[in-house]
Order: C-alpha cells, then structure tokens, then sequence
C-alpha cells in the first residue's frame, strides 16, 4: 500500500476495498512516523484532512466518483489554501492564512482531491536544495544526509518516502524536475500557460508554472488533467491551448518513429560521469523501443542561465514588494517610522537567499544597467527559444539529463551561490522558452537516483508522456523506493 | 529680455467604468473605507490582474477625440516604488508603449487659436489614500481607490501662460465630459493635475522644470503655476539655481513647498509586467469606437453657429456640456419656429433660475418640451413674453402645463376687439383732461393710456392691438 | 564590478547591516560577473522576450463581482482600526 500510485489506490477505492478516510489514515501514520526524518510537511492538519476524506467516501456514495476522489495530494507550500497556513517557507509570511484558494486547489477539491498538508521548500521557491526554507531543510529519503533538490524538495521527499502518493510543484527553473531527477519520481513542468498561476505566490511570473510529482507518467497525466485548463482569472492563462486526452497519451509501449534529439550542449564536461552514463544507457534503451535519436545542438544553452539570474530575480525583485507589513505578514515591532518599518520587517522577514535574489534584480532593473543586463537577457531568451523552435523542426522531442549531478550533501553548496545555480543548467532554458519539460528516473549514480528529461514543443505534453510512458514500460525504475521508510516489510 | 513660462501639464483621469482596472471591485465613490477592496487589488500572494475592456475602449475614444494616433498592441509596465497605499509595490502602467500617442487640443488665445500637443495617453491604476490629518504618529490607509483605472495624458511643454494651461485643462476636461469617459468631478480627485513648470528668457532652451503634483482646482492649478514661475525667476535673477524635485502646493497658504518624500532620487525600474501579455486591437475595433463617438464641443459650437444662427457667446454657453446641448436641440426641435429665442430663453432665463437653485440642466423641473410649449403660446399670442416670464416661475415651481397655468391664473392675453375697446372706453372715460390735452396736440401722452390699458387689463391685453384701437379710438 | 549594495538595498528596502553589506558585495559581484557572459552574445535586431507566448491579453467584462469582505480580507493585518490599515506616519 505504502508505495502505492495514485492508479493503485483508485482502483482500490473505486472496487470498494479501501475507503477515502482510511488511505489518509494510512498516510498521516506515515507522515506521523517518518516526517521527523524528512521534514517534508511544515503543516499538517490530521483532522482536516479526515474530514475531507470522510466527505469524499461520503461523496462517492451519494453521486459516484470524481476524477481523483479520495486521493491524497501534498501541496507545496507556495499554493494558497484557505484555513490553514500558507508561508512560501518564510518568516515575512509569518502567521498568513490565504482568504482563498489557488485556482489549482480548487480544481483539485472538486475533483475530490483530499488534501494531506503543505510540503517544504526553499524560501519562495528560490533555490535548488530546499536548504533555504525559513523551516529548515529538507532530507533526501535516498540518503539523508543529501538535499532532496529544489525548491519543491519537501514534495519530492514526501512522494518518494511515500508520505502521500503524490505532491504539487511549481517549477520556475527546474523546481519539479530537479528534486523529481534527484529523488528518483516523476516530475512534469506543463507549457507555460497550461496551468493557471491564481492563487500560487509569485516567484517569476513570465516563468513560474505548477506540476505533479508522483511515482509514475500515468499518475503525472492523471493530475495534470485536472490541474490544467483555461484560468479567466489569470491572463497569461492560455484560452485556446491545444489539448488531448491525458490518460490516453500513457498507453504507448515502444518509440517506433520517435525522433529523439540529444543536444549535445547537455552532455558536458564537469557533469558526473555515472549521470551521463545512465542517461546514454536510458537513450540506447529508447533506441530498443524504435526510436532514432539524433544528434543536435541548441547552442545557446550555455547563456541560459546567466539570462535566467537575470530574469527570475527581476521579476521576483517587483514581486515580493508587496511583502511591506501593510496588509498582511511580518511587521517588526515598534517601527520608528515608516522607511523603518520597511526595511526592518522586510530584513527580519526575508532570509540571506531571497534578500540576495531581490538585491539582484533590483540592481538588474536599475536605471542605467536595465539594458545591459535585463533587455539582453530577455533578447538572450528569444534565441533560446528559437534554438528550440529550429531543433524541433529536425525532431519530435528532445531528451536530456535533468542534472548534471545527482543529489549532493546538504551545506555543501549553501556558502557557494553561483555553484548553487549552476545546478540548474539543464532545466532552465526550458522555463525561459515556456515549454513543457518532464523528468523521470533512469538509473543511479553513487546510489543515487538519476533523471531523465524530455523537452517537447509548446503544448505536446502528450508526445512527452508516450515516450515516457513507454520508457517506464520497458524499464523498472519507477519501482525502486528508498529503504527505511517501511517498504521493505 | 523678458521671461517666459514653459509649461507641460499631466492630467490624471479616472475613467468611470463599474469595476477597478483590473478586479471586479466596485469603483463606486464614497464608500466605507476599504470595503471596496479585494485580494487582487490589497496585492495579496498569488494574486494576478485582469484587464477590464471597458478602460482601454474609452482610453482609445479619448485618443480619437484628440486626434492621436491609436496603438494596435500597447503593453503594460510595472513602476517600481514603495508606498503604504500602493499595494503590490508597483504601480501597473503603460510605459514603452502607450495606447495613445501623439494628438493635439486646439485653445483659443488673444492672437487666435493655438494648438497644443498632447505625447500621449496611457492607462494606470490609481493608488489608494492615505490619511494625515489629525492623526499622531500614524496614517491611516484606505484602499478602495486602489486599482481604479486612471487615464494618464500627458500633453506637451506647449503652453507658455498660466491662462494657457487652464485653457487646455477646460478644453479636456470638457472633451473628457462629453466622451462620457470620466466623471471628471474635481472635487473627487476624478480629473487631477501635474504641472510642470519651469521658465526660461525668450529664445533660450528650456530651465529645469519643478513638478507641482495633485492639483484639482483649475483656480489652484493658475494659482500654482504662476506663483512656481515666480518663485524660479527669483531664484534665477539672484544668480540661483533651479532644484529639479517635485512640490506640493499648498492652497491655504498660496505657496509651494518641496516634497520630502519624493526628495529622495527616484529609480521606478520600469520594466514589461509580466502578468499581463500585449494589448491588441484591430483596426475595426478602432474604427467601430470612433463611431460611437459624440459631437465634440468644437463641432457642436460650430454647427450650432450655422444651422441655428446663434452668436459665439451663445453657442459658447450652450455647449457648455453634452445634456445642455441636447436639451437646447430638443427644445428647437419642439419649437423650430425660431432658435434664437429659444437660445435666449434657456441661456438667460431657464439656466438663470436653475442657477439660483443651484442645478444644473439635467435638474430643470421643466422638460424642453415644456419650455418649447411656453415659446409657442408667447408666439400664438396667447400670453405675452412679458407675462411668459411670470408663467415660467409658475411651472418652475408647480411643475404644471403651461395651459394649465395660464388658465388657472387667466393670464390669457385679451385679443378679443369688444373687450378691449370696453377697458380703453374706461381709461378714456376716468381721464378727460388727459384725452382733452393729446386732442390739443399733446401725442407723448399716448404711453400714457397704452400703460393704464395694459394696467387696467393686468397686463393681460394684446399690447398690439391696444395700439391699434386706441388709435382709431382717439381719431 | 563594484555594486554599491547599500543603494540598492534602500531601493529594495531591506536594511542591511555593514556587516551583512560587506558579505554580499562580493557575492552580488560574483553573480554578476557571471551574468556577464550574456554580453558575448550577440544580439544586434533580436526581439525581447517578455512573455513566452505570442499571446494577446484577455479582458474581463466590466461587472461588479466582489461584494465587500474586509473583515476577512484585514485578519492578515498587522494593524487596522476601523476599517484602515494603520502605518507609521507618512510624511509627504
């Protein structure tokens, strides 16, 4: 049961042998025994989450099932939802609770989701260890000595640990897929615009988007389908975005046809040796399935990153300003005046990472180096994104490594920043170009899981979850879980 | 060699639509503070905007009136700056791109008509307030103001007087008005000003420019132009310099003073909001509102001078405003016979009562079918005009027909021969010497019985017609 | 390169200490050191991109939807009375 999919437990409850109440009974036992360990969830509300569930069964047997009834979701704590704590893992939201629902939380609650508490991550989802939570941070249930990655690293060490079958993420440079890659799940960052932003606290708007990690494709399809969907309340919310049967796109079993294309900017020197060695297994074993892989090049990878340090923390400088104690959050006492109140809550409220994100941007945005740095970066983007445009007309789909490296010990890289961000080198040129983007596990290194990440055009999330699918068909790595957390008996 | 003003003014326009710029909260005025407020525009986590397509249509209607150039896409920016009643930290504006750019406002001047340009237009939200007054050590913020949508023109450093600057205000203000695209009410911050002000001696480039913020006085506004020109050019003459920095006027004490808050040099880091993609418009959605466009007061004044044979002055005052000019075409319509009069019956006679009442037109207690039912019994020679104006207060205050009044009161005018003769036959008869005098020569004394005629019939006798049989009456 | 750290973080408004100023400085140089390498691209007449898609901007339509709900809206707040957020004194 514990290391179930959300498919396993549907089918469980939808043939009557299990009830709502008593799969979250078995989840919160769990995140009762092996949280301590993780530090996955900052909250938890046991009741609250009993009486979604008996309000679930209760549902079922009065209409029939929804599309998830009954299924625990973890959400990541940068989703607001109401009564209850929503902080983004920081102290400047100390004491918030969000008068309403992300759009994406009230899609999951009339699908019947029940909601089992909101998971850990790095201080306004800035970071790729999960190391900068104001809640501390988080362990890799692989080895807990290691991060989990980031930032959404409590919901991949909440799956992976199976304290609930599967989580929310948000994803602005790699925030699913990276901890997905690093804690061997399944992690989806859909097209930009696929999901509605509503609701889910702003990073960087032009690049934030939320995503399923779960054990499997099929499960990743499964709540994207009800994730997803035109969002009048956000207009970067795509009205008219193509769209295909989610479920249905997971059937595939071999490549036959596939174009694979393997840019060779993501096979470098300096990544780990077994990571690039699992990953050139992983594309052998597609070429087994019948696909033809490719060689390409999209050769402005490597500015990637330096546009993304440019882009995310201008845009995030402008959002977090509306963290200035007026309306809402951290006030720091007596406030001599109001310059005082400004700066004082915000330097008590923020920690070192945000404060150096915000510092950043503010100086990226700065009049007289707006062109030099934020213009070129958003000039530097559109190449990027036309690389993409230009392989995508050679072939169907791209397949990567998620990271360079799998996860690494926690502190190691906490006094380094730049080191920290160059962790994100493959993930990132996907957000800047707004595609859709999944990682899946394909092996270890040192032990540690390894991701496997496709890149497909606009809107073809469904070409990604075939090859997916049909590589996890052929392959058993979706069935390795970590040991300590119970499976083994 | 003499000094000369350069003035460029920006006017803050709040467009009259149900629902802030970009939340469904109500832009109603007057409400208890902050219930007008949602999580969107309190700039809650996660909250994101939503343009309401009623701003950007009469954003672009405006752009037509003044003759500008419509942009198909224009894009929004985010101004950067920290503000207790600037929830989200920024402002959302139009930046790099307006929706408007390039039009022009023609005045009248002494030495004719001058035209001013306007840069541009572009659509904002306004700020909330904050509150000061009789508070200690704090403020106090409300925010339902907050998000209403804000039109920004800014015109061109075009005018060179105080008097030209509060022409072009009122040529705008009264454009605005009949656009039906604000509310434009001054007194509720609707229609507020910036002016920049700096002076330079003829002929030489522009002196720094101070910016005198939040005005919403045309008198204020004159008040503070001419006194910051002043203020410079003695700062000049002593060999001084001009602060470029923002000021406050103050209009108790008739005097500038330097804002301290914005002392502090300004980076607004203006960059494309991300929440928001391009506004597009086509050309027919252009075409379609320009369509929909009213009569301007230029044209109205001009058309009103033509068709109706009405003096400037006139057609000045009755095209004041858009209902004003409706009521008078209403009125000629009713009562075609004559559009002259009926100008001087609603400028001098109506608009003066209701003045005294302190209405205005679309108060009037009397419809312009009514009015127009007056001018056709003044016409028919049912009353005269001298007692029309007696029956004018009447409806004024009763509200009554004007047949019902002149009835009731029978102030019907008296044409009937027999009766006449009758009245004048008294007069004659109750003064002898008089009729002896004007046999003998004395022809002044005619007056003399047309006026007790009209007396002894209260004013009701056909004065033309006691003229003419008081004539033959005398022989 | 030399970023005065204390401008920038009065513009973010975020009080740092001299300490905390000195610690960053060199990080901040550091990031944007690496940042520079994007002026090795060479991006003569290349578009900006500001949002991901070629998409134009939705509108609502102008109807009144949010009825009053202040009293849940400010239980965030750290200070209100009678309906107004109270701040330190603004001096304008």
């Amino acid at each position: 049961m514990p290391f179930s999919t959300l498919t396993d437990i549907q089918a469980k409850l939808n043939a009557g042998e299990t009830t709502a109440v008593q799969v979250a009974q078995t989840y919160l036992d769990r995140i009762a025994t092996y949280n301590d360990d993780l530090n996955a969830f900052v909250h938890i509300d046991p009741k609250n989450v009993l009486a979604q569930a008996e309000a679930s069964d209760a549902y079922r047997k009065e209409h029939g099932a929804r599309p998830l009834e009954g299924l625990p979701i973890a959400v990541k704590d940068i989703f607001c939802t109401q009564n209850g704590p929503t902080r983004c893992c920081s102290n400047i939201l100390e004491g918030f609770e969000a008068p309403y629902d992300a759009h994406v939380i009230t899609r999951l609650r009339e699908a019947g989701a029940v909601l089992v508490g909101k998971t850990n991550m790095d201080e306004f989802a800035m970071g790729s260890s999960s190391e900068t939570s104001a809640f501390g941070g988080v362990q890799n249930p692989w080895n807990t000595d290691c991060i989990p990655g980031g930032s959404s690293g409590g919901s991949a060490a909440a799956v992976a640990a199976a304290l609930t079958p599967a989580a929310l993420g948000t994803d602005t440079g790699g925030s699913i897929r990276q901890p997905a890659s690093l804690t061997g799940l399944v992690g989806l960052k859909p097209t930009y615009g696929r999901v509605s932003r509503r609701g889910i606290i702003a990073f960087a708007s032009s690049l934030d988007q939320a995503g399923p990690m779960t054990r499997t494709v099929k499960d990743a399809a499964l709540l994207t389908s009800i994730m997803s969907g035109h969002d009048a309340g956000d207009a970067t919310s795509v009205a008219d975005a193509p769209s295909f049967d989610w479920l249905a796109a997971c059937e595939a079993k071999d490549m036959k046809g596939l174009r694979i294309g393997k840019p060779k900017e993501y096979f470098i020197d300096g990544m780990d040796e077994e990571v690039r060695t699992q990953v050139e297994t992983a594309l052998k074993k597609c070429q087994d399935l019948g696909a033809e892989i490719v060689d390409i090049s999209l050769p402005h990878t490597e500015y990637a990153v330096a546009a993304y340090y440019v882009i995310a923390p201008s845009e995030a400088s402008t959002n977090l300003s509306r963290y200035d104690a007026v309306r809402f959050g951290h006030r720091c006492d007596n406030p001599e005046d109001l310059e005082d109140m400004y700066a004082r809550s915000r330097d008590e409220g923020f920690g070192s990472e945000v404060k150096r994100r915000i510092l950043t941007g503010t100086f990226a945005l700065s009049s007289g180096y707006y062109d030099a740095y934020y213009l070129k970066a958003q000039q530097v983007r559109t190449l990027i994104s036309q690389d993409f445009k230009a392989a995508f007309e050679q072939v169907d789909i791209i397949a990567t490594p998620t990271s360079p490296i799998p996860a690494f010990k926690s502190g190691e890289k906490t006094d380094d920043p730049l080191t920290m961000y160059l962790s994100d080198i493959f993930t990132i040129a996907v957000n800047l170009a707004g595609l859709p983007g999944l990682s899946q596990p394909c092996g270890f290194a040192q032990d540690l899981p390894v991701g496997l990440q496709w890149i497909a055009p606009a809107w073809q999330e469904d070409k990604i979850l075939a090859a997916a699918s049909a590589y996890e068909s052929a392959t058993d790595w979706h069935n390795q879980y970590p040991k300590g957390f119970g499976g083994e008996s | 060699m003499s000094w000369e003003m350069v003035i460029g003014l920006e006017v803050h326009c709040q467009i009259n639509t149900k629902t802030k710029a970009f939340c469904g909260c109500s832009t109603e005025f007057g409400a208890e503070p902050n219930s007008q407020t949602c999580p969107v525009c309190l700039g809650m986590p996660g909250q994101l905007p939503v343009l309401n397509d009623v701003a950007a249509k009469k954003t672009i209607l405006t752009g037509l009136a003044i003759n500008a150039n419509i942009n198909l896409e224009s894009k929004f920016d985010r101004k950067n700056y920290f503000y207790p009643d600037l929830p989200k930290g920024y402002q959302i504006s139009q930046f790099a791109v307006p929706v408007v750019e390039g039009g022009y406002i023609d005045i009248p001047t002494p030495d004719g008509e001058k035209r001013l340009g306007v840069t541009r237009i572009h659509m904002e939200e306004d700020a909330g307030k904050s509150m000061h007054e009789g508070l200690d050590a704090v403020s106090h913020i409300d925010l339902n103001r907050s998000g209403i949508p804000l039109m920004e023109i800014v015109s061109e450093p075009d005018m060179r007087s105080a008097d030209e600057a509060i022409a072009y205000l009122k040529q705008l203000h009264q454009i605005i008005k009949f656009l039906g695209v604000s509310g434009a009410d001054m007194e509720k911050g609707q229609f507020r000003c910036d002016a920049n002000v700096s002076v330079r001696r003829k002929g030489e480039p522009f002196g720094t420019r101070t910016e005198m913020k939040n005005m919403n006085s045309f008198r204020f506004i004159k008040q503070a132009i001419e006194f910051e020109a002043l203020r410079q050019i003695e700062i000049l003459e002593d060999g001084g310099e001009v602060k470029q920095e923002s000021r406050l006027w103050d209009s108790v004490k008739n005097e500038s003073r330097s804002m301290r808050s914005k002392e502090e040099a300004h980076d607004y880091r203006y960059f494309p909001e991300p929440d928001l993609p391009p506004l597009r418009v086509t050309q027919e959605e252009v075409d379609a509102i320009k369509a929909s466009m009213p009569e301007l007061p230029n044209q109205l004044r001009k058309r009103f001078e033509t068709e109706f044979g009405l003096s400037a002055y006139d057609a000045d005052v009755l095209t004041q405003t858009q209902s004003l000019a409706q009521w008078y075409e209403a009125l000629v319509a009713a009562h075609p016979a004559n559009p002259k009069q009926c100008a001087n019956w609603l400028a001098n006679e109506l608009l003066g009562r209701l003045k005294e009442l302190n209405k205005d037109i679309t108060e009037s207690p009397i419809s312009a079918k009514g009015l127009a039912s007056l001018l056709d019994r003044i016409a028919d020679n049912t009353i005269s005009g001298k007692i029309a104006k007696d029956v004018l207060d009447a409806m004024m205050e009763s509200g009554k027909d004007v047949d019902v009044i002149i009835e009731e009161k029978g102030l019907k005018q008296v044409s009937d021969t027999g009766a006449i003769d009758a009245m004048i036959q008294e007069v004659l008869d109750a003064n002898p010497g008089q009729v002896e005098a004007y046999k003998g020569g004395q022809d002044r004394l005619f007056g003399f019985f047309v006026g007790q005629v009209m007396k002894a019939s209260k004013g009701k006798a056909n004065p033309a017609m006691v003229n003419q049989r008081l004539k033959e009456l005398l022989g | 390169m030399d970023i005065d750290v204390k401008k920038i973080a009065n513009l973010s408004r975020i009080r740092l200490t001299d300490n905390e100023a000195k610690e960053l400085a060199p990080q901040l140089s550091s990031i944007m050191g690496y940042i520079d390498k994007l002026s090795e691209v060479n991006t003569d007449g290349v578009p900006p991109t500001a949002h991901p898609h070629d998409v134009a901007m939705p509108q609502r339509a102008d109807v009144v939807t949010n009825a009053d709900r202040r009293d849940a809206l400010q239980q965030p707040a750290p200070r209100t009375e009678s309906g107004l957020y109270v701040v330190p004194k603004v001096i304008e």
